[in-house]
């Protein structure tokens, strides 16, 4: 993997994470993280929209002036999240009949508008696809993760419900951790999903922290960015 | 943007109206042709669906006609948010049972439900037909994720009372969800409603068809 793909997903995946490095898309991330199946599913979707965007972005980049961009950017996000929406609805309804209520939520959030500002518009369409896929699956697994944590105690379980989902093949991943258990009302509730972020996060500021100790003087460590 | 010179016809006003203009001529077209694409086969998924909804909540042994094929609208009325679509079950030539499709607002959205319910105006299902709760919260409703909806079933006007008509927060009978009360509220107020609605209709069809066979009579 040559050295700007190896950054892209680095950043993507742990550095510059949608969720805990810039902060963003927190509105679907605490709206939809009551379990690690609806993660999941908001995740996907996720990645969808923005590799779609970014491709198409990245592609009209040198048309689009900076004066009207952000208009440009949001008719033309909002227009792909609404074709997504159709096109799953026609062809995958079984699909949508899961995921239809978290598609609409995409619009929503802000890591496929800042994708798009600050990654798509100043880059190839390859790196673009690229960045996408690595802020795609970087939101996903947070998703899923905090989903786990909540899910795990707020009702014992996880993956409930993952057939749904994926198909009857993935029903070995719905498990009952802690049977007959009446589950931490305040983990599903949306203060649980804040609390679940905090820990994600500062959690990461310590592996960092231990990472860049533990290596020698001269390693680079990247800059966290502000959104 | 960019860190190559823009063109100075970029600078200009009109290519920035030029831009902005073309890319909503685009995708107001893309949208137009995705709605075309798609409308019929979402109409026919949300048919299909209705049909199985159908069969799930109104037992086949309880008619002999085809109730979907002749429903009665009735216009909004409160607490409903959408039409009252009524399919009349009859065995027979006679009335015995059944099933209105209407929506309450929940809790941001429309519930689309339907109630079924026998000759003697006891539920024989509910189903919810599509919402936009709350995930993971008040999606309960949904039978694939939850089976509260069929604590409805074998309940009528009079099992419970008026008062039992509610969740249990409001001294009612219904079972709410953790962290979640208003969709359940809704849904059982839609339920209630939707069974006084019904009990009108049967009403309507005893008499329709008590002075059908006194015209026969005569």
């Amino acid at each position: 993997m040559s050295s700007p793909y190896r950054q892209i997903f680095g950043d993507g995946l742990w550095n510059n994470n949608v969720a805990m490095g810039q902060m963003l898309a927190l509105c679907p991330l605490l709206a939809v993280t009551t379990s690690a199946t609806n993660g999941l599913g908001m995740g996907l979707a996720s990645v969808a929209v923005l590799v779609l965007t970014n491709i198409i972005i990245a592609s009209l980049r040198s048309f689009i002036t900076p004066q009207v961009r952000i208009p440009v950017l949001i008719v033309l996000i909002a227009t792909v999240v609404t074709l997504v929406d159709m096109a799953i609805n026609a062809w995958m309804h079984p699909l949508y009949k899961v995921l239809g209520l978290f598609i609409a939520l995409i619009v929503t959030n802000c890591a496929v508008f800042g994708r798009a500002e600050s990654f798509a518009c100043k880059n190839s369409v390859r790196l673009a696809a690229a960045d996408a896929l690595a802020m795609g699956l970087g939101f996903t697994w947070v998703l899923v993760a905090i989903g786990g944590m909540r899910e795990i105690l707020g009702s014992g379980t996880l993956f409930a419900h993952a057939s749904l989902l994926l198909g009857n093949g993935f029903s070995w991943l719905e498990m009952t951790l802690i049977p007959n258990f009446g589950g931490i009302l305040l983990a599903v509730l949306p203060p649980g999903a804040f609390m679940a972020l905090g820990f994600l996060i500062a959690g990461k500021r310590l592996i960092d922290r231990w990472l860049s100790a533990g290596k020698s003087a001269d390693t680079l460590v990247m800059p966290s960015m502000a959104p | 943007m960019t860190s190559a010179a823009q063109p100075a016809y970029r600078q200009r006003l009109g290519y920035h109206a030029g831009l902005l203009g073309g890319i909503c001529f685009l995708v107001s077209v893309l949208l137009i042709i995705g709605n075309l694409e798609t409308s019929d086969r979402i109409a026919a998924h949300i048919e299909a669906e209705k049909r199985a909804m159908l069969a799930e909540v109104l037992p086949a042994s309880l008619y002999d006609n085809a109730p979907l094929a002749s429903p009665a609208v009735q216009a909004v009325s409160a607490p409903f948010s959408a039409p009252l679509t009524i399919y009349t079950a009859t065995l027979d030539g006679r009335y015995n049972g059944a099933a209105l499709q209407s929506a309450i607002y929940g809790w941001g959205s429309d519930i689309q439900f339907i109630v079924a319910v026998d000759g003697t105006g006891t539920i024989t299902g509910v189903r919810v037909i599509s919402h936009g709760e709350t995930p993971g919260l008040a999606d309960g409703i949904d039978i694939a994720r939850d089976p509260w909806i069929t604590g409805f079933n074998g309940k009528s006007l009079d099992n419970p009372d008026k008062r039992g008509w509610g969740v249990k927060k409001d001294g009612g009978q219904f079972d709410q969800f953790t962290g979640a009360t208003i969709t359940p509220r809704a849904m059982v107020r839609g339920v209630h409603a939707s069974l006084q609605a019904l009990d009108a209709w049967r009403q309507q069809q005893l008499a329709a068809t008590a002075t059908a066979a006194d015209s026969q009579e005569d």
